[in-house]
């Protein structure tokens, strides 16, 4: 049950872009078709997970017993660098499929501060390495969410006149209120009403 | 000479505005906003950090080699955020509290790996720092407006530095009993966004002609 209620919180209840603002850059620069979004949503997904269980690991085997939590960010942010350059070589090596639909997105990730942003709230939320795991890959599919929506607003809106000024990423901006207007349907009330 | 200097140091406050021009940074510039404070306060580390990181790097530009010039930088900005972390910590807390996530992710804000890599690596020391401290003012300059918008108008007040008698908050009549709550929120602060650039847009354009 546990694992649900991360679920459903970390796509819907706290999306990452929506709610958090984490992630924001990738959601208005990689939003205008939904191909390249999926292709994202995917890449984030995948080192969000990963990220999610070496840096718990990292912290709790590392930092904490030598008592250097202070290191925190700066270990995270080099795991994180250090884990994207590896899944980029191991991808392009055993997956060229998957590297020629990932590849160009991978090394955008590294600064995305949704990922460091999942890695710093699993030790601040005390969860364990299944529920760090789980978090992070709600988490991204939460992002995908939101990704792919936009992308497929943005689509539509290409044929619609829109003002000079408002073309673009004002107009984007909008659009994603409007969308975030709509995702505070989803609170702490729909978990307790699910799950009891 | 000198009037190079004043532009490379006064070209991130509206010219080459990070947030409202080159559109960097906008995860704290929207995740952080909700109240006056908080946005001077996100602002002045960012330029601490930012200042910092800009001299180091150009200091170390001929020391570091290519290949691994990104992580290099990674860990000199890295190191710069734990220390406003750690002071933050100390001397502010209601404030660290405030900014919450967002003070350590400072780290990947692109504002400041940005310039790093499109500034500090190829300019002198002095251009660097200059250009830090005119992207960091740009930066704060942007979030205190972002916030003073949102906090008059979505609750009514203007919250500042509590000193002496004074609290600290400034509550504006009208709006104070009948706020817009919206801007408040998430949602909010994404139209509010897409209103100003739509503004910087049109301005752009007009001068244009």
């Amino acid at each position: 049950m546990a694992y649900v209620a991360i679920f459903i919180t970390y796509i819907f209840i706290n999306n990452f872009i929506l709610t958090q603002f984490l992630g924001l850059c990738p959601f208005i620069g990689v939003s205008k078709n939904s191909e390249s979004a999926i292709g994202m949503g995917m890449a984030v997904t995948f080192v969000m997970g990963i990220a999610s269980i070496i840096t718990w690991l990292v912290y709790n085997l590392l930092l904490l017993p030598l008592d250097l939590a202070y290191l925190q960010t700066l270990s995270f942010i080099l795991v994180i660098a250090a884990l994207v350059q590896f899944v980029e070589m191991i991808i392009q090596k055993n997956s060229p499929a998957l590297y020629q639909a990932l590849g160009i997105f991978l090394p955008l990730i590294t600064t995305n501060c949704a990922v460091l942003g999942i890695a710093i709230m699993n030790i601040t939320e005390g969860y364990n390495l299944m529920e760090s795991f789980s978090a992070g890959i709600a988490a991204g599919i939460g992002f995908t969410l939101a990704l792919v929506l936009m992308s497929n607003i943005r689509e539509r809106m290409d044929l619609h006149p829109v003002r000079k000024a408002f073309k673009g990423v004002p107009i984007a901006f909008i659009s994603g209120g409007l969308m975030a207007l709509a995702f505070m349907a989803f609170d702490k009330a729909l978990l307790t009403n699910l799950l009891g | 000479m000198a009037t190079e200097r004043m532009q490379v140091l006064t070209k991130g406050f509206f010219k080459e505005n990070p947030v409202f021009i080159i559109m960097l940074g906008l995860c704290p510039t929207l995740g952080v906003t909700t109240q006056v404070i908080n946005g001077i306060g996100m602002g002045l580390s960012v330029i601490f950090v930012l200042v910092f990181s800009n001299i180091f790097i150009s200091m170390l530009k001929n020391i570091i080699p290519n290949s691994v010039r990104i992580p290099s930088y990674i860990v000199i900005i890295a190191a710069f955020v734990t220390i406003v972390e750690m002071v933050m910590h100390a001397f502010a807390p209601s404030i660290y509290k405030a900014l919450g996530i967002f003070l350590p992710l400072i780290v990947v804000n692109c504002i400041i790996l940005g310039r790093a890599e499109a500034f500090a690596n190829k300019n002198t020391v002095l251009d660097s720092f200059l250009d830090g401290v005119g992207m960091g003012v740009g930066f704060t300059m942007a979030l205190t407006l972002i916030a003073f918008i949102r906090e008059v108008f979505g609750a009514g007040t203007i919250t500042l530095v509590p000193m002496g008698g004074f609290d600290g908050v400034i509550e504006i009549p009208l709006f104070y009993t009948y706020p817009v709550r919206v801007l408040t929120l998430a949602a909010g602060a994404l139209l509010l966004m897409g209103y100003l650039k739509a503004f910087f847009e049109w301005n752009a354009n007009r001068k244009r002609g």
